[in-house]
């Protein structure tokens, strides 16, 4: 069990490394200076180290608590969501309401980005936490009826029993629109690719804008922590989990994590930053109704094949 | 060892509820209020009822974050620089709390408890949506018409701006003059 306990972060940790030294690279390479593997695969060891040597920046009437409470909550919360997710046949905790556990846990970030924008008493860490805020009213209506259609598919809120269901048919061919919605809520939810207004440049960094050495990384990693748990919760909901052939399922889990966190990384290279008053509107006007005649379209197929 | 469990999420609520009004930072007084929630859906977690008590998990943190927008917006001293006390009519409140209190208390002691019968669900969660959607469907089917319409006439009536304003007189408008541009392009 302790075993078990400590792979998850160990993997989450792994996981954040690659995501990092990805983005490094496709950075780099947009930027006109193409970097080697092995050079994007120091270079997020080396940040590392640079902002756990680097001084914490405190800034006046700080809520250093408040502040502090943000951070940890935000890595906290991805590393508990991601307890539920099946590394292989098994979760580290399979709970019975395993669909809603990750949800619950998955906005924790509203509360972890608005109280780090909150904190440091600064104007813009203000607006970042706020427009989170708003990114959160828009993009968790279309995720919650994304991952409630996979839940109905399966007729369980039980992840293995979700995995299960998809041993002939992966969820992601029966809802590609909800597939489509939890992706983009993925990344909007660790504001992350076209969602990352809230710690844009055009304020300065956003809600992290007043966060400077280990501050700055634990905020970071949780921050690329949410966005693996998010990533790897997409394979058991709508991947198949760990079905697939030749190779053992703990390793289908790991291939196919990889392949989504390489589709969020490419996407934020490839699309540029999304407006809140933009976004909010094409997540209520397109994607709430989208993924609404999606569950009921799953819904209908349940019962037809004489489910319920 | 349940038993302490219990006691501490218990303390942890009751303090934390108390910390709210001692606080002097909304923001604060927000976040310590979502505590005493989570320490209540932890006890509630304790029972039996997974799926109640993720839901309040996940509800109130929601509920809370939005809560602060509106604590921070329209409280006084929202950062706690200025003083504020956030205690109105402290003496009639202590008598109503008083006997509240008492009246529960004396209420937990005195009433005959019942013998348990029967034995729990085998799921909570399906019984739960049983008692609540089996037998009752067609109230609870009215009951959320009627928030949902609750939610949509307090937004008509609270906006500043109606079709007209968006529109123009007749409706006809080419575009929609809106104060922020949304991402649809109506």
């Amino acid at each position: 069990m302790s075993a078990t306990t400590l792979l998850l972060p160990a993997l989450m940790i792994a996981a954040v490394w690659f995501l990092a030294a990805l983005d490094g690279a496709l950075a780099g390479r947009a930027a006109g200076r193409p970097v080697g593997p092995a050079a994007a695969a120091v270079e997020p060891v080396r940040a590392t180290v640079r902002l756990l040597v680097g001084q914490r920046r405190s800034t006046l009437a700080a809520d250093g608590l408040l502040r502090w409470a943000g951070i940890v909550s935000l890595i906290v919360a991805a590393v508990l969501a991601a307890a539920v997710v099946p590394l292989g046949e098994r979760p580290l905790v399979d709970l019975s309401v395993g669909v809603v556990w990750f949800n619950a846990m998955e906005v924790v970030a509203w509360a972890a980005v608005w109280l780090v924008g909150w904190g440091p008493n600064g104007a813009l860490s203000l607006v970042g936490g706020y427009r989170f805020v708003a990114q959160g009213l828009s993009y968790e209506l279309p995720h919650m009826f994304a991952i409630i259609t996979a839940a109905l598919a399966a007729g369980s809120l039980r992840i293995t029993d979700i995995v299960d269901a998809q041993a002939g048919l992966w969820f992601v061919v029966l809802m590609p629109a909800a597939f489509v919605a939890y992706l983009l809520s993925a990344a909007a939810m660790a504001f992350w690719g076209p969602f990352d207004a809230p710690v844009a440049r055009d304020t300065a960094g956003g809600a992290g804008s007043e966060l400077a050495g280990v501050d700055r990384l634990l905020f970071a990693g949780g921050r690329r922590l949410l966005l693996v748990a998010a990533a790897a919760m997409a394979v058991p909901l709508f991947l198949g989990g760990g079905h697939g052939p030749w190779l053992p399922a703990w390793a289908w889990v790991l291939l196919k994590t990889a392949a989504v966190l390489v589709v969020l990384v490419w996407l934020r290279h490839r699309l540029p930053t999304i407006r809140m008053d933009r976004w909010a509107e094409i997540s209520w006007i397109v994607l709430v109704p989208l993924t609404i005649v999606q569950a009921l379209v799953v819904a209908l197929v349940v019962l037809a094949r004489g489910g319920m | 060892m349940v038993l302490a469990v219990f006691c501490v999420l218990s303390l942890l609520a009751i303090s934390s509820g108390v910390l709210v009004f001692v606080v002097d930072s909304m923001a604060r007084a927000t976040f310590c209020l979502l505590v005493s929630f989570l320490a209540v859906a932890a006890m509630v977690l304790m029972t039996g009822l997974a799926y109640l008590g993720v839901v309040i998990i996940l509800m109130m943190i929601i509920e809370m974050v939005i809560m602060a927008v509106f604590m921070v917006m329209f409280m006084m001293n929202p950062a706690g620089l200025m003083p504020m006390s956030m205690f109105h009519n402290t003496r009639g409140a202590a008598v109503i709390s008083g006997l509240v209190f008492t009246g529960l208390a004396a209420g937990i002691l005195v009433v005959d408890w019942p013998q348990r019968r029967g034995v729990p669900a085998p799921d909570p969660t399906v019984a739960l949506g049983e008692a609540l959607m089996g037998g009752h469907m067609l109230t609870m089917m009215t009951l959320g018409v009627t928030l949902f319409a609750t939610i949509v006439a307090t937004v008509v009536l609270s906006t500043g701006r109606g079709r007209y304003d968006r529109l123009g007189d007749d409706l006809d408008a080419e575009r929609a003059d809106d104060p922020a541009g949304g991402g649809v392009g109506r």
